[in-house]
């Protein structure tokens, strides 16, 4: 176990898994193509739909929560006291 | 005799053997209880059995069996399998006797046949889960343990209240489906709601059970909501405003989860976010969506403990939940790293695990049934559910920037990793097998979890909501703050309507101070120094209201004047009158009572 933490503490390492990581998005994009699809909805079978529709979900939950959190719902930790 | 017993009275009789026995002993019985209760669950045919008559007119019927309660005894035995391993080393008995009696009062619920027995168990359940609140024994603990049962009594006397009802307009206490018709559907809907934490009936959950024991959380987190998961799919399905109610705390979920601080307050959120996604199947109600219902309430319970477990491991070793003082111990506590990825990747519904197989099904049947918005939500919440458990826990726990913390992971007692690695090991079990799960579901199964389609489009899914949290990741810092629930009602609002109604019923208090400890004690004090000059006051009292004569007027004054030193024996005749005038009274009174008032 030690071992394969000082594996992935390596700089090179990390460098190699962040680009399978970009390489796994691209390689997602591409593979769609190849497919069968039987989407529910029209507009789900659009390319690249679940990715494009999954980072926008994603972008818009912090922001609301960030936003909400600001204005209203994020308080010190001694408000109940 | 039948050759079973209801697997609540196993766990139950099993709990008070808990304090007769010590070390080794008791580990045995602790893990053999769930063993047991698990091959009796095997040996359990389908019907009703364990009828008794109560009270003349009430049948009890502990134990009806069929598909749809052998789902949630099944994944209800494996859980306490798997806590009897986490609690092992456990020394404190309460906790452990506590942990028995709630998973099988849960085991009670989940076979009652009528809304009895069912009520009976749901409150066994309330007062034993308390306990494991009560046990971290720490001030915030006890404070919150006192405001987790208020608010499961309000909810079991709602749901009693319409059991009540229900039973005075059918006649029956069948615990069948019963659906959304009236006011005492809507009030037994209203007490299963407040177990099944739908905001804003949802804040005792993440009030709670983070401030349990390590062990106690890891429980807490399997029963309650999933017992209301199981009664909704009974008596609520195809109730459309459910639908609506899970779509709510699928978003609530996920947006409190992210805001929060407390490793294990954002799994608790994340309990309202999972619980959303079954009762929105419930809501559809199709055979696909209750299958994908209960499934789901299935692999949840195996990744939500293991979760709650590794966070659990975290604080036992650490002292620490909170995100803020934690990161970095990727370094010293990889195996608790690893399986926490495995519980992260599972709620996720990464394809292998058992998120994958179950939540989809749900998602299908919005989808099935073309229900355009419930599916784009749905999807979206998948989506942040990965944002907020699937990377934002294990990353601020084990990575992030390091806290310097090096706790020893050979410090902590085994037993907790081998109940992680035991529900590791089912988590992706039945993400590669799921038949063997689909086969023990409500309806049967056509369900393929495993196309192409499905794999390529729920790792595009996941993989761009990755790429957006690394992204945002500067708008994700961990801040020292608390999130403001609904439990701000009686945990602050409650205050301000004190202060608000303080005035008035301080004075009407005062007021009734004064007449009920002062003028009343009073009279009566001046009324007993002597009887009957007082008596002849009060009646040329009265004279003089109607005469107005001077005369009795200033004999009222020589009387007033001399009480009480003119006391004296009473004559006979004058006792008598007394008394006879006491009684008259009292006979009038009675009178007025019992004709006017009763």
């Amino acid at each position: 176990m030690n071992k394969i933490i000082e594996f992935f503490e390596r700089p090179q390492v990390g460098k190699m898994v962040k680009y399978t990581f970009y390489g796994s998005l691209v390689f997602l994009l591409i593979v769609e193509f190849f497919i069968e699809k039987h989407p529910y909805f029209s507009f789900a079978a659009l390319p690249a739909f679940y990715a494009v529709y999954g980072f926008i979900s994603c972008a818009l939950i912090i922001a609301v929560s960030k936003i909400l959190g600001k204005v209203w719902l994020q308080k010190g930790e001694d408000y109940y006291e | 005799m039948s050759s079973f017993l209801p697997p609540a009275a196993i766990f139950i009789l099993g709990a008070l053997l808990i304090p007769l026995v010590q070390g080794r002993l008791r580990q045995i019985l602790m893990v053999g209880l769930p063993v047991l209760a698990f091959f009796n669950l095997l040996n359990m045919p389908e019907g009703t059995h364990f009828v008794y008559n109560f009270w003349g007119t009430y049948e009890l019927t502990f134990l009806r069996v069929d598909k749809l309660s052998m789902v949630f005894a099944y994944i209800f035995v494996i859980m306490a399998f798997a806590g009897a391993i986490f609690a092992a080393h456990e020394k404190d008995t309460k906790q452990l006797v506590a942990a028995f009696l709630y998973a099988g009062s849960s085991l009670g619920v989940v076979f009652a046949g009528d809304f009895l027995t069912l009520f009976i168990f749901w409150e066994i359940m309330a007062f034993a889960s308390t306990v494991l609140v009560f046990a971290r024994d720490t001030k915030a603990a006890r404070k919150a343990a006192f405001r987790y049962i208020q608010v499961h009594l309000l909810g079991g006397l709602l749901l009693l209240v319409g059991i009540l009802m229900h039973y005075a307009e059918t006649g029956s206490m069948a615990f069948d489906y019963i659906g959304l018709t009236g006011t005492a559907s809507a009030l037994i809907l209203l007490g299963i709601a407040v177990n099944a934490a739908i905001p804003p009936l949802s804040a005792w959950l993440t009030d709670a059970y983070p401030e349990s024991t390590v062990i106690g959380t890891v429980f807490l987190s399997a029963y309650t909501t999933k017992t209301a998961v199981y009664t909704l799919a009974r008596a609520y399905p195809g109730t459309e405003l459910l639908m609506w109610a899970g779509i709510i705390m699928v978003i609530y979920g996920i947006v409190f989860a992210i805001l929060e601080n407390d490793a294990r307050r954002v799994l608790s959120y994340s309990i309202i976010n999972q619980v959303g996604f079954m009762v929105v199947g419930i809501g559809i109600g199709t055979t696909l969506a209750i299958n994908g219902a209960a499934s789901h309430a299935f692999a949840h319970i195996l990744y939500k403990a293991l979760l709650m477990m590794s966070a659990g491991a975290v604080l036992y070793l650490t002292g620490r939940t909170k995100s803020t003082q934690l990161g970095g111990l990727y370094k010293s506590m990889p195996w608790t790293l690893l399986f926490g990825l495995v519980g992260a990747a599972s709620i996720s519904s990464f394809p292998l695990t058992g998120g994958f197989t179950t939540k989809s099904m749900i998602v299908s049947a919005a989808g099935k049934e073309h229900i355009t918005a419930i599916w784009l939500l749905l999807t979206l919440a998948s989506a942040g559910v990965f944002l907020h458990a699937g990377i934002k826990f294990p990353y601020f726990v084990f990575f992030a920037k390091d806290s310097g913390l090096r706790p020893k992971e050979s410090d902590l007692p085994k037993n907790m990793l081998v109940a992680m690695g035991f529900l590791a090991f089912l988590c992706i079990f039945i993400g590669v097998y799921p038949g063997l799960l689909y086969n023990i579901l409500p309806y049967p199964v056509t369900y393929e979890p495993y196309t192409g389609d499905h794999i390529v489009m729920q790792m595009q899914l996941l993989m761009f909501s990755a790429l957006a949290f690394f992204m945002l990741l500067k708008f994700l810092k961990r801040t020292e703050t608390l999130t403001m629930d609904t439990d701000w009602i009686y945990r602050r609002g409650a205050k301000y309507v004190v202060d608000i109604l303080r005035v008035p019923i301080g004075w009407v208090h005062n007021k009734l101070g004064v007449i009920f400890l002062e003028r009343i004690p009073a009279g009566l004090y001046w009324f007993s120094k002597n009887p009957m000059s007082a008596f002849r006051i009060a009646t040329y009292s009265v004279y003089l209201t109607f005469s107005g004569s001077e005369q009795i007027k200033s004999r009222i004054q020589r009387e007033k004047a001399a009480y009480p030193n003119n006391a004296r024996d009473l004559s006979l005749s004058q006792g008598v009158l007394l008394i006879l005038t006491l009684f008259a009274f009292f006979i009038a009174s009675a009178y007025v009572y019992l004709r006017y008032i009763m």
